[in-house]
């Protein structure tokens, strides 16, 4: 049986990790490679990295810093930020990134997904969706983290990147984002409804209560956090301890037997 | 201690190298069949497509050296993923003909075949932590690894060998299927043990330093 994964967020911003509230007042937590290190010690089950400033300058992917965090990461390893052509994904799996998380550059080139997932396979690529629900109900997604309406609904994009090859969604919400009370259940549920590759549930991560509710109320196969694990004492093998005592199945850190 | 990792130009050796590091030995990325010999243990990693990969080993020299060593050196060869495939006598993926095959190393008889042929309803590839058990009995590369233990795999066919002795654990993703196979000095894991954190570690260090034939 399949693990339900709980996932640590990093975002990367010019030289270090930081972390907002709703995609925006970004708090600094410290340099990249001491966390991929710390989190590779925690036996965690997969990272998942994206450089939030890349598609607002511009700049291609740093391949030269995802060789040496790729390194150090003895777990899946996912890349993501500025991703704009299959020539910078087949840089960035050279680099060490074993799945390309893209989202801005989807909407602009949906075909860049299907490019992907066929000459790569569709488990290399994670699509990501930043979403913020709508006054009249229902969300719509946003591109250039966070900052542009793409006046598309979400569950239709959804669908579509699942056609188009998309190996899982990542769906964040730009509302609950830093918040630390909980996912957007409803939008969760949504996405993982409407579409049978895995769903990841991020944005709102407080306590690992709001992670046994995304896998059991709204069906995500996988739970990502980042304030939760940045700024409280709570810990991605805590997660796993708590969702085991829920019924979830999760991957237990490894202890050697005699 | 020297473990030669054959790089044929597919994939990054990067984490693997990095992991042999972390267990006190020396990784040299070995990219002509010509230097190989000499190392005290190789590692086979592999990714993409059967055919093609055969294709780039046979072209680049390599399937008479990688034999030679195993043959004729006993060497201790580790193949992960598609690596392990490759230790087969045949795969049907990307094969001219997928009845006929392609030609593996032949290392350990058996033949590499789809999931989904082999009945899996599930979604293919089967990606993410999944569950092992060892055969009963267990093999040295298994060696303080429990039944249970999750191991991180992406693949979308399977390693089906001629005799039940060569399989060295199972998974189960809808239909059982070799984990891990071996005969002789020849192991190989179908889940990447360099992405598969401390038990991954575990393993490899069984692999370089717990070997009985």
């Amino acid at each position: 049986m399949l693990k339900v994964r709980v996932i640590p967020t990093l975002l990367w911003k010019q030289f270090g990790l930081v972390k907002g509230t709703r995609f925006d007042s970004w708090r600094r937590v410290g340099p990249v490679l001491p966390a991929i290190k710390v989190y590779n010690q925690r036996d965690v089950d997969e990272l998942v990295l994206v450089d939030i400033t890349a598609n607002t300058t511009g700049e291609p992917p740093d391949c030269e810093s995802i060789v040496d965090f790729s390194q150090e990461c003895f777990v899946p390893f996912a890349v993501g930020g500025g991703v704009t052509s299959i020539d910078q994904v087949q840089q960035l799996l050279r680099s060490g990134a074993d799945k390309i998380v893209l989202n801005t550059a989807a909407y602009r080139s949906p075909s860049l997904v299907t490019d992907i997932a066929c000459r790569y396979g569709t488990q290399c690529v994670v699509a990501s969706i930043d979403a913020r629900h709508n006054p009249g109900g229902g969300w719509t997604c946003y591109s250039h983290s966070g900052s542009c309406d793409t006046g598309r609904e979400v569950v239709t994009w959804a669908r579509e990147l699942e056609d188009r090859g998309a190996g899982e969604i990542l769906i964040t919400s730009i509302d609950n984002d830093g918040m630390m009370e909980g996912y957007d259940l409803a939008l969760i549920q949504a996405v993982s409804q409407s579409v049978k590759v895995p769903v990841i549930a991020s944005g709102g991560a407080g306590t690992y209560q709001h992670m046994i509710e995304a896998v059991q109320q709204s069906g995500a196969s996988a739970v990502a956090a980042a304030s939760m694990f940045h700024f409280t004492e709570q810990t991605p093998a805590g997660a796993k301890e708590a969702m085991r005592q829920a019924c979830i199945p999760v991957r237990l850190n490894f202890v050697t037997t005699p | 201690m020297k473990v030669g990792i054959i790089d044929y130009g597919v994939g990054n050796l990067g984490s693997i190298a990095r992991a042999l590091e972390q267990l006190r030995v020396s990784p040299i990325l070995v990219d002509r069949a010509i230097d190989l010999h000499g190392k005290d243990a190789l590692i086979l990693p592999g990714v993409g497509n059967f055919t093609d990969c055969m294709q780039i080993l046979l072209k680049g020299g390599w399937v008479n050296v990688i034999k030679d060593e195993v043959h004729g050196y006993d060497r201790p060869l580790l193949g992960i993923c598609l690596g392990m495939q490759l230790l087969a006598d045949l795969g049907v993926e990307g094969a001219i003909d997928p009845r006929v095959g392609t030609a593996g190393l032949g290392l350990i008889p058996g033949r590499v075949v789809n999931l989904a042929t082999e009945g899996c309803s599930l979604r293919v590839p089967h990606v993410g932590w999944n569950s092992i058990a060892t055969s009963d009995s267990k093999s040295s590369l298994f060696h303080g690894i429990a039944d249970g233990t999750d191991f991180y795999f992406v693949h979308s066919y399977v390693f089906r060998p001629d005799q039940q002795q060569s399989v060295l654990a199972e998974a189960v993703y809808d239909i059982p299927f070799a984990a891990s196979v071996g005969l002789r000095k020849v192991w190989g894991t179908q889940f990447h043990p360099e992405k598969s954190s401390r038990a991954g570690m575990q393993l490899l260090r069984n692999f370089l330093f717990n070997q009985q034939c």
